[in-house]
């Protein structure tokens, strides 16, 4: 029999932020039946269907003889459309009722890190958002085989660049380094061969697609890992994808963003290699972290990424990103941003830190304004409940709200004298020790 | 081609390990910095490390308008030579970095020209790796400072960064530098909100309680280093804006990535202190984001080196009036310069070899290296004529007072005559 604090400790790390509702309702169900709902939810998912996909107005790239007013309008169209984005996505996140899946396809965005800076186009970067949904959850293989078609990742990673006649190792070296192997399960040589592989692909600019040109693909002979053959992509992802290493790989990976920044223990290991690679099934993955023995003694391992930490906020807030003023908008945005995480914009292809990166004395500050600009925008009826109850309870009402398991003395003395102001107490409940971590 | 350049983006490169990050670096207040003061052997040198991130033009910075090449691969974006602070008959300064003129004409100020790597990287994160680690073969895990620190008894309060995240330059393989977060300006200009809670709201977080876990502590410990921090920044003049604002605020396009955290000039206010009050670090790490600029390049990139220029001068300039100031050496360094033809908006795409200055009461100011050609290029790309290894051997060894084959695994070269 689970108990609450165990269930809360699930939901928070397996979702974008439990609300105190969810965890009754988990306590109601038990342990299998709230993971069974994680994984294969019933019904279709409303909160999805509240916030489609935006459906973005072709930019027209100008070209080389365009002046600057025409470069400086299409800049500023990009620019618009990737805010709007964004802001979708964010709306998503929050809304979404099947959110095991949405916070699996953020794990993945920060996986394959492609960044807008570079890419430069907002459709693109949907293109792959929807890639990383449809495929993540799934056989690795199938995604892996579709990124490697991604358009997005192709220009990230300058595959367009990399032909029989003049080889780009970008795309190969961060493949095996970053997506499916590890730093140093490979050589030189096979970064070459590799890049070799993944010759002869290029974007048709106005279809927005990632195109296979047989003229610009070295078809020779390539040695990779042991293996030769005249390997293509696929070929290079089935050769990648057969190394014992993918499977360590990927289940250190999703051990340190779902359940602890410590090592994997030695047998908790094996265990999620074993379940990874019967079906190289990323979903059986995902279930064997969140059930292992280990899983449950990693609570407050973890520092929220300020995504999850703001989404999370505002699903227990009752707020909707999108529906926020546009000058709250961009405060949340300008807040992220300076936090260090907007989606579509990772830092770099290894994706975002984690752990004690996040916490700076400067991101204090900004958790602080953040928190203030969510606890003002709180649904009336959340802050409400709040307000019902007597001052002397509000501390614990609010560590209900949150899914805090319960606030330390040192929160509490805090909370205390605030508690007769509701926006301020939820702020600080926001911006408190014990909410950055969980 | 843009790509971003964030100053913090090294740290999720991968180059330094989160074993690295989580052994303690980052939880040093500025108060333990300054306890440490005195505690320092009496000839000890001190370094400044600036970092500009997003790949410094160097042909516009160090500016060759004798060569008739210069003007012919770049006709939009070159300088005239009437608008170049000229050095000498063949070589200027920027026109926005007048205080760097001046230093020169002092002999205060040295620049390596033509420094590089062998087999140049075009990415910025590689290139940028590879000039933190030290390590152009295959960068490793280990910032070339942070292996400095490992040889000289690891105490991270002899390598202080005062940003927001450690830089990989600073991680060693055993030990790491201090990362000092300085208060950020923020889209306000404060660092608290208006409604916000009060100081003593944030020592109250910043309060350890008994038994909690220990991210936890730490989340709360960096409320007790923004008091501490808040109240030593307070005392300084009026803290500059931060170097530009948000990077969601973009409606002046500009490099991309550019979100400005804390300005320069505030980073090297704290350096002289930390300087005046003889703390033990020995290296500081200091950065400028912004240089990523690839279209409409001229504008943006005379504005960051203005905010460079006048940053570092009037440090350079304060270090002058002390004898701890008088050993000070700063050393300016980017991943990469630009490519020598400009592309068709008005910019530069990533190139190669570029400009490294050094400054400091202890510099030989002029010129060293030898100037790269404009015509015998390497794909379109300047042939670097100094490695960048040699300058880190005559840092480490002038300014650090270190063996630099222990550092630079093996490397002899040095950079002759550069430190006095």
């Amino acid at each position: 029999m689970a108990t609450r604090t165990e269930l809360a400790h699930l939901l928070r790390r397996a979702t974008f932020g439990p609300r105190a509702d969810d965890v009754d309702a988990a306590e109601r169900a038990g342990l299998d039946a709230t993971v069974t709902a994680l994984f294969t939810p019933a019904g279709e998912d409303a909160g999805a269907a509240r916030t489609p996909v935006p459906a973005l107005e072709p930019v027209a790239v100008p070209g080389p003889k365009a002046d600057a007013a025409a470069r400086q309008k299409a800049r500023e169209q990009q620019r618009q459309q990737v805010t709007t984005v964004t802001l979708w996505w964010l709306d998503r996140m929050v809304q979404a009722d099947h959110q095991l899946r949405e916070k699996l396809t953020f794990y993945w965005h920060g996986h394959w890190a492609t960044s807008v800076e570079k890419v430069r186009d907002a459709h693109l970067m949907l293109t792959q958002q929807q890639t990383l949904y449809r495929y993540g959850a799934g056989d690795f293989g199938v995604l892996v085989k579709a990124m490697l078609r991604d358009p997005a990742l192709i220009v990230w990673l300058d595959g367009q660049k990399n032909t029989v006649r003049a080889p780009n190792e970008n795309l190969a070296r961060e493949l095996m380094e970053l997506f499916t192997l590890g730093i140093g399960r490979y050589g030189e040589a096979d970064v070459r061969q590799a890049a070799r592989a993944l010759t002869g692909w290029r974007i048709d600019q106005p279809q927005r697609t990632a195109v296979f040109d047989p003229k610009r693909h070295d078809g020779g002979q390539k040695t990779i890992l042991g293996a030769t053959g005249a390997f293509d992509a696929d070929g290079l992802a089935d050769v990648l994808l057969a190394q014992a290493a993918n499977a360590e790989f990927l289940a250190a990976r999703l051990w340190s963003r779902y359940a602890s920044g410590d090592p994997v223990p030695a047998d908790a290991g094996n265990r999620l290699v074993t379940a990874y690679r019967a079906g190289r099934d990323v979903g059986a993955l995902l279930r064997a972290v969140l059930a292992d023995p280990a899983f449950g003694s990693t609570r407050g391992q973890l520092v929220k990424q300020p995504v999850e930490w703001a989404v999370g906020a505002m699903r227990q807030l009752g707020i909707r990103p999108g529906a926020l003023p546009a000058a709250q908008q961009r405060q949340l945005l300008q807040g992220l941003d300076q936090l260090g995480q907007v989606p579509f914009k990772p830092p770099s292809v290894g994706g975002w830190p984690a752990g004690t990166a996040w916490l700076s004395t400067s991101a204090v500050q900004v958790r602080l304004r953040v928190a203030d600009l969510l606890a003002g925008h709180a649904d009336p009826g959340v802050a409400g409940r709040l307000t019902a109850v007597p001052v002397a309870q509000r501390s614990d009402a609010l560590a209900r709200l949150l899914v805090v398991d319960a606030f330390t003395e040192r929160t509490r003395t805090v909370l205390a004298p605030a508690a007769g102001d509701v926006r301020r107490l939820i702020a600080l409940g926001l911006a408190s020790p014990e909410y950055t971590v969980m | 081609m843009d790509m971003l350049t964030r100053r913090r983006f090294l740290v999720a490169s991968g180059v330094v390990g989160a074993a690295t990050l989580a052994t303690g670096a980052v939880g040093y207040r500025l108060s333990h910095i300054l306890e440490t003061a005195g505690d320092r052997p009496s000839d000890a040198r001190t370094l400044v490390l600036v970092t500009l991130y997003g790949g410094n033009d160097g042909l516009n910075t160090v500016i060759p308008y004798a060569d008739p090449a210069y003007h012919d691969a770049r006709p939009d974006l070159a300088y005239r030579p009437e608008e170049v602070l000229h050095l000498d008959k063949s070589l200027g300064l920027n026109p926005g970095m007048t205080g760097f003129k001046r230093l020169f004409d002092a002999g205060r100020l040295a620049i390596v020209r033509g420094i590089g790597y062998p087999k140049p990287d075009h990415s910025h994160f590689r290139s940028m790796d590879i000039w933190q680690t030290g390590q152009p073969d295959r960068p490793g895990n280990t910032g070339w400072l942070g292996r400095w620190l490992d040889a000289t008894g690891g105490d991270p309060r002899h390598a202080v960064s005062f940003e927001p995240v450690l830089p990989p330059v600073l991680a060693g393989a055993t030990t790491a530098g201090a990362a000092v977060a300085l208060r950020e300006g923020g889209v306000s200009g404060a660092g608290v909100p208006a409604r916000g809670p009060a100081p003593a709201t944030l020592a109250g977080f910043g309060t350890a309680a008994p038994g909690e876990p220990p991210l936890q502590a730490r989340a709360a410990r960096a409320y007790a280093d923004l008091v501490s921090v808040d109240a030593m920044v307070g005392k300084l003049a009026a803290a500059p804006a931060p170097s530009s604002g948000a990077a969601t605020d973009d409606n002046q396009p500009k490099a991309t990535g550019t979100g400005g955290r804390t300005a320069l000039s505030a980073q090297l206010d704290l350096v002289a202190r930390c300087v005046e009050a003889n703390v033990a670090t020995r290296a500081f790490s200091v950065s400028l984001g912004g240089f990523d600029t690839h279209a409409d390049e001229k504008i943006a990139q005379r504005r960051q080196l203005s905010e460079l220029d006048s940053a570092v001068t009037a440090f350079a300039d304060r270090m002058a009036r002390t004898d701890a100031g008088r050993k000070v050496v700063v050393a300016v360094y980017s991943e990469f310069g630009r490519r020598v033809r400009a592309n068709a908006s008005d910019g530069t795409d990533h190139g190669t070899a570029s400009d490294l200055f050094v400054l400091g009461s202890p510099v030989r100011g002029g010129f060293y290296g030898r100037q790269p050609s404009l015509t015998d290029l390497d794909d379109g790309d300047l042939k670097f004529t100094t490695d960048f290894r040699d300058a880190y051997a005559s840092l480490l060894d002038g300014v650090l007072h270190t063996d630099p084959g222990k550092v630079l695994g093996g490397w002899s070269g040095r950079i002759d005559g550069l430190l006095a």
